[in-house]
């Protein structure tokens, strides 16, 4: 077998025991403490912001832009408005600001 | 089987519904996918390998740095360690998501966990939160298509991958961040939600100077998540519940 094959099946191992291990880790326990709960119920807010904020500092004004309008959109509409407006807004943006 | 037929429309409606939830997620990776067969390509895979590592990791951003060590020449072991690395936070996601599906059969359990991916598990996590029970038919109705259109646009990102135009230009860099900031505000009305989200924001910013990728995401979410450990459980609205 091919070495890139390993790589690959080596990666997908590696990528599904993440995919288990936190709950593995977990169950576990009988009792979940509160304080435990509270940072499980932290981690989409924690996680999903290291995937924007470093990218938001080190971009432009018009991924700014961009961010801003799918922010306020985000207040009201769903998801796929959001999404769609700031992606609008970055394309159009780009065009004028490079 | 009246009740049998009822509990079958019911997994069918509920598989649909997840669908429809899915497509912002399949909107937003695709540029990722093609583009990833385009440089797994130039990268010296071949179009098979690419759509074999997008069917088994099935993991965009780990896949994008694994390709990129590779046409770089680095050592194997490195290579799989950095993919581990990239995907570590899905240790916390498997973590939180295990209370949700915790009532599924545990090879419906080893399925689910295989494609839990961010948007999978933010949106699984919201439907949890508004009181509903993530059901497996549900769950597959969001992760199905959002896994065979990457995998299918993998393979053809790597046969026609010097087709693609301008990215810059598109906006295609730009459109995950855009989305992952929807999630995030999806998520406002949880308890600490502002100061962890500050939090995780200055911890991943200060270690991407300073550490560096991928590094600044585990960094980044453990800030977070230990700050909401650290305050005192009524805040986090914990203790309200039944």
């Amino acid at each position: 077998m091919s070495t890139t094959l390993w790589i690959i099946i080596a990666g997908a191992i590696a990528t599904y025991l993440t995919r288990i291990g936190g709950h593995l880790v977990i169950s576990r326990f009988e009792n979940i403490h509160p304080r435990v709960e509270a940072g499980l119920n932290a981690v989409p807010a924690a996680v999903l912001t290291t995937l924007v904020a470093p990218a938001a500092l080190g971009a432009g004004p018009a991924e700014w832009a961009a961010l801003i309008v799918a922010g306020l959109v985000s207040l009201r509409g769903g998801l796929m408005a959001m999404f769609l407006a700031g992606a609008a807004v970055l394309v159009l943006a780009r065009q004028f600001a490079g | 089987m009246l009740a049998e037929a009822i509990s079958e429309n019911r997994a069918k409606s509920d598989f649909w519904q997840g669908v429809r939830l899915s497509m912002p997620v399949v909107v937003a990776s695709a540029p990722f996918a093609l583009l990833f067969g385009a440089i797994a390509v130039d990268n010296g895979f071949s179009v098979l390998e690419a759509f074999l590592m997008s069917a088994m990791v099935f993991g965009g951003a780990s896949q994008m740095v694994g390709i990129e060590l590779f046409g770089q020449h680095v050592a194997p072991w490195l290579i799989v360690l950095s993919i581990f690395a990239v995907n570590f936070r899905h240790v916390l996601y498997s973590a939180g998501i295990g209370r949700r599906i915790a009532h599924w059969p545990l090879v419906q359990q080893a399925v689910g966990y295989f494609i839990l991916t961010d948007p999978q598990f933010a949106v699984a996590e919201r439907k949890a939160e508004a009181g509903e029970t993530v059901g497996f038919a549900w769950y597959m109705g969001l992760g199905l298509p959002v896994y065979v259109f990457w995998v299918t646009e993998s393979a053809l990102g790597a046969v026609f991958g010097k087709l693609i135009p301008d990215t810059h230009a598109l906006g295609i860099d730009f459109l995950l961040p855009i989305y992952f900031l929807g999630l995030v505000m999806s998520f406002r009305k949880r308890p600490l939600w502002l100061p962890v989200v500050v939090a995780s924001a200055v911890a991943s910013i200060i270690a991407y100077k300073t550490v560096g990728s991928p590094w600044h995401v585990s960094i980044g979410a453990v800030a977070g998540v230990l700050l909401a450990v650290i305050l005192p459980p009524h805040h986090s609205g914990v203790e309200a519940r039944p």
